[in-house]
Parts: C-alpha cells; sequence; structure tokens
C-alpha cells in the first residue's frame, strides 16, 4: 500500500467537498431532515403509545443510526460515481494505483463525507428531541463500526456493479438501501417478521445492531456476544465485497467496459 | 522504452474489433496510428494501457508482457491524454496536476507542476476550476497531466481534436519540442494528417481492426503514388472498402 497515492485520491474529494459550500449544504441537509421528521413521529408516538418508556430516544437512535449506514454508503458510491460523471475514469485506472488503494482511499474518505452530515444531525437532536445517541456508550462504538464496514460493503457492491454494467447500474446504488432496510429491522423487532424471514434476516448484521441497540437503551445491558456477531458478519460481507470487486474489475477489463466510461 | 504488439487481437461477443496486430514501436521513436472511425484504435489503445484485456496475443515493453508483469510499475512509466477523457471539472488546474503527481508518485511535485505549467502556458488560469476553462486550455492541462511524470511511453488519442488552428499548432509544436529533449516512445492516434506528417516516424493504417498498410510517410505517399499523407490516408481507406 503507498499511503501517498491513497492520500492523493482522498484528496481528490477533500477539494471537491472543501471548494463547495453547496456540496457541504447538501451534505448536512438530508441527515438533519431526518432527525427533525423522526424527531416529530416519534414524539407523537411517545404521547400516544405505551410500548416504549422511551420511544424517541429509541426511534431517533435508530434513526441517526440507519442514517450513518445510509450515508456511509452513499458516501462511498458517490465519490465513485463522481468519477463516472467527471469523466475521469479511465484517467484514474491507468493511474500506477492498484485496486487495494482505491478501496482503502474510498473507504477512509466516506468516512469524512459521512461525519460531514451525521455530526451536526447528532447534536441537534440533543437540545431539540433530548436524545443522545452517547448514551449507547461504549458499544456506539462497536455498532458504529460494524454499520460502517457494512455500509462501505454496500458501496463496493454497488461500484461493481458500476464497473460491471456501465453508468445505467447507477440506480441500483440509491436503491441499495431501501432494498436491505426492511429486513433490517431497524424500527421493529426481529419478531415483527415471519418466521422464514427471520431466519434470512439474520443473515444481515443489521438486525443484530438494532436489536443490541434496543437491547441497550430498554435493558440497560450489553450483549458483547450480540455487538460481535454483528461485527462479524460485516466483516465477512465486507471481504465478500472486496472480492466481488476484483471480480468485476478483471470481468469489466475483459468486456472493455472501463475505457470511455462516462455519461 | 520499445513497446512490441504482438498479434494482438479482442474480440467482444462476436464482433471482432481487432484482429492479429503486430507491430514494433522503437525506443524514442513515435508511431501514428490511422484509421477511419470504428477501426479499432480506442480498443487497441484501451489494451496498450492494460484497461482492455486482449482476447489473446501479447503486449510487451522492453521485453516485459504487460499482462503478467507488475502493473502499477509498468504504468508509472506510462500516460495517457485524450479529448475525450477529461479531469475532474470542479478541481482547479493546480489541485488537478497535485492529485495526479500524487498518484504516479512524482518526487518534487511542486517543482515539476511549476515547470510543466511554464512549458504549457498554464499560469494563467492555473487556479481556475477546469470546468471554467475553454477547450484549449483544457486540452493543454490534460496534455500536462499526462506529461507529470515524464512518462517513458505517452499514448495520445486525437491529441488536438476540436481545437482551432492556433492552439493545435502551440500542441502540435509542444509535442515536437518535448520530443526531441526528451527520452520517450509516442503512439499518436489521430484524424489529422498533417499532425501526423510532422510528428511520426512511422504510420500504421488500420481498418476493420487490421493494419492494411504501413511505413515511414514518405513511403506510403510514394507507394500509393499521391501528394500528401491525406490523399494516401483517402486511397488505402476507399481501396479497401471496394
Amino acid at each position: 500500500m503507498n499511503w501517498n497515492k491513497i492520500f492523493g485520491l482522498s484528496l481528490r474529494h477533500i477539494y471537491l467537498i472543501k471548494g463547495s459550500f453547496p456540496r457541504i449544504l447538501d451534505l448536512i441537509y438530508w441527515p438533519s431532515i431526518q432527525i427533525f421528521l423522526w424527531g416529530f413521529i416519534s414524539k407523537f408516538f411517545t404521547l400516544n403509545s405505551t410500548y416504549y418508556n422511551d420511544t424517541v430516544g429509541i426511534i431517533l437512535t435508530a434513526a441517526i443510526l440507519y442514517d450513518f449506514l445510509f450515508r456511509s454508503s452513499i458516501s462511498y458510491n458517490m465519490m465513485f460515481l463522481e468519477e463516472i460523471w467527471s469523466r475521469n475514469f479511465t484517467n484514474l485506472f491507468i493511474a500506477p494505483i492498484k485496486l487495494k488503494e482505491i478501496i482503502c482511499a474510498l473507504t477512509l474518505t466516506a468516512i469524512i463525507r459521512t461525519l460531514i452530515g451525521m455530526v451536526p444531525a447528532v447534536l441537534i437532536a440533543i437540545p431539540l428531541f433530548g436524545v443522545s445517541i452517547f448514551k449507547l456508550g461504549i458499544p456506539l462504538l462497536l455498532l458504529l463500526i460494524s454499520l460502517y464496514i457494512f455500509g462501505v460493503t454496500l458501496g463496493l457492491l454497488v461500484t461493481s456493479g458500476l464497473i460491471r454494467f456501465g453508468p445505467s447500474f447507477e440506480n441500483i446504488a440509491w436503491a441499495s438501501l431501501f432494498f436491505l432496510a426492511p429486513l433490517g429491522c431497524i424500527y421493529y423487532p426481529i419478531e415483527i417478521l415471519p418466521q422464514w424471514l427471520q431466519m434470512i434476516a439474520k443473515f444481515l448484521p443489521l438486525v443484530h445492531i438494532f436489536e443490541e441497540m434496543r437491547n441497550i437503551l430498554i435493558n440497560n445491558l450489553i450483549n458483547y456476544n450480540q455487538l460481535f456477531i454483528a461485527f462479524f458478519i460485516s466483516f465477512a460481507y465486507f471481504i465478500a465485497g472486496i472480492i466481488v470487486f476484483y471480480l468485476s474489475y478483471f470481468g469489466a477489463r475483459v468486456r472493455g467496459t472501463l475505457i470511455n466510461m462516462g455519461e | 522504452m520499445k513497446i512490441e504488439i504482438k498479434n494482438i487481437s479482442k474480440k467482444f461477443n462476436d464482433t471482432h474489433a481487432v484482429k492479429n496486430l503486430s507491430f514494433a514501436i522503437e525506443e524514442n521513436k513515435t508511431l501514428g496510428l490511422l484509421g477511419p472511425n470504428g477501426c479499432g484504435k480506442t480498443t487497441s489503445i484501451g489494451m496498450f494501457l492494460g484497461l482492455i484485456k486482449p482476447t489473446s496475443g501479447s503486449i510487451e515493453i522492453d521485453g516485459i508482457d504487460i499482462n503478467h508483469a507488475d502493473r502499477t510499475e509498468i504504468l508509472s512509466c506510462m500516460n495517457f491524454a485524450s479529448p475525450y477523457v477529461e479531469l475532474p471539472k470542479k478541481l482547479t488546474v493546480k489541485q488537478n496536476l497535485e492529485i495526479y503527481g500524487r498518484l504516479y508518485g512524482v518526487k518534487k511535485l511542486q517543482d515539476r507542476i511549476d515547470e510543466i505549467a511554464n512549458d504549457l502556458d498554464l499560469n494563467l488560469f492555473i487556479d481556475k476550476k477546469n470546468g471554467e476553462l475553454s477547450s484549449g486550455q483544457r486540452n493543454r492541462v490534460s496534455l500536462a497531466k499526462s506529461l507529470i511524470n515524464k512518462p517513458k511511453i505517452l499514448f495520445l488519442d486525437e491529441p488536438t481534436a476540436s481545437l482551432d488552428p492556433d492552439i493545435g499548432d502551440f500542441v502540435r509544436n509542444y509535442l515536437d519540442y518535448y520530443k526531441k529533449n526528451n527520452e520517450i516512445t509516442i503512439l499518436l492516434a489521430s484524424h489529422n494528417m498533417n499532425e501526423v506528417e510532422r510528428l511520426c516516424d512511422k504510420i500504421i493504417m488500420m481498418k476493420s481492426g487490421e493494419i492494411v498498410d504501413q511505413g515511414t510517410c514518405e513511403e506510403l505517399i510514394n507507394k500509393h503514388g499521391r501528394k500528401n499523407l491525406e490523399e494516401t490516408f483517402l486511397k488505402i481507406v476507399r481501396e479497401n472498402n471496394k
């Protein structure tokens, strides 16, 4: 790994963010809107439901964590799409950089984009709804790491599709997370799903992450086993994502889709 | 560096884009790749750059097959410019050169950026965003990017396409000056016959994925009994059509 090259690749996206205030505003806008929306919805449920003692806290924490996953995946995809939209793709792939350096640079830079959007949203929720995700304590870090790894994995799979099928795969980039959300049991316990779907859902790290989040907030207990399972599944998917990315790249070289890829 | 292309072919499903291409470019020489649209020039350049895997054959650089060598090592001594491949429009010229300088591992990068900016007259707009430049300015920036690592091998795909005669002449003059003062092997794909005549030591004519003729500019003109390369090109292309 050449860190100077990784930094060079990251710098391309840092300059892009730094040079455009509307771009920064766009990164902050959507997570903040989510917080407002889910904050008021959950406040309404608190007043009209007795299911959770702290409906606002649980739903809003879930919304923040889900948005963290969403933003990390979208950030990864967006950075890759930027290369296609700017018709810079060929320049990038003929530069002497290894695929693992591209993956590493996108993974590291995606966190910057994600945090630019998420930090204001997390801070807004504290005074506005009295909800702080920091109440989750140390396990929060483990939950975020698992979410981030899984978000990047989804990004890797979408970028593999972009390499394989070209820019027409772009729509899948936006839809990928919505496809998994119902199975992720983000806002409801896994028991809501039919038995057969529960079996499938358990293969996703999301179920373990959000079940554990609710466990910590409702029961004040930390199940490290559940946290470990979430991390392990996320990491396994990440490795699979890397393999798919490499296969797509080598497939694209055979099909000739790497050259002249652009809008 | 010497480039040797040995029987490379590329098939996309049932389409034979490139058929048994074989030629060599001697060290520090410039080869012109001519042919009508769709004759396989871009596919060939894609294979030379390692972006497309040949169905068969080999591409050797100084005797090393690029498909079996360390990709990054080979790519670090090559570069490419084409008006159809752009640099990020939202970044300034300087930022783009800095990023590509880092990706190519250029030492004393700031000095190199200053040098190339002076050579290609970029200083007036070096802090402007690439998207705000005229096509002539963008073209020079693209050329600067392709020379940032002082490549030993340069692939140019229609480097002066869509440029006005003045800028086109500037680019050609600079390329002429650069190759006389540096060790560089160039493959130039172009539709501009004057450009090819002026810059290339040898020419390859392609049609339907195959080489239909080759030689020096003078040899080709004499062989086909025409006045200049443009007429020669038209004769070869139309002759083969019949």
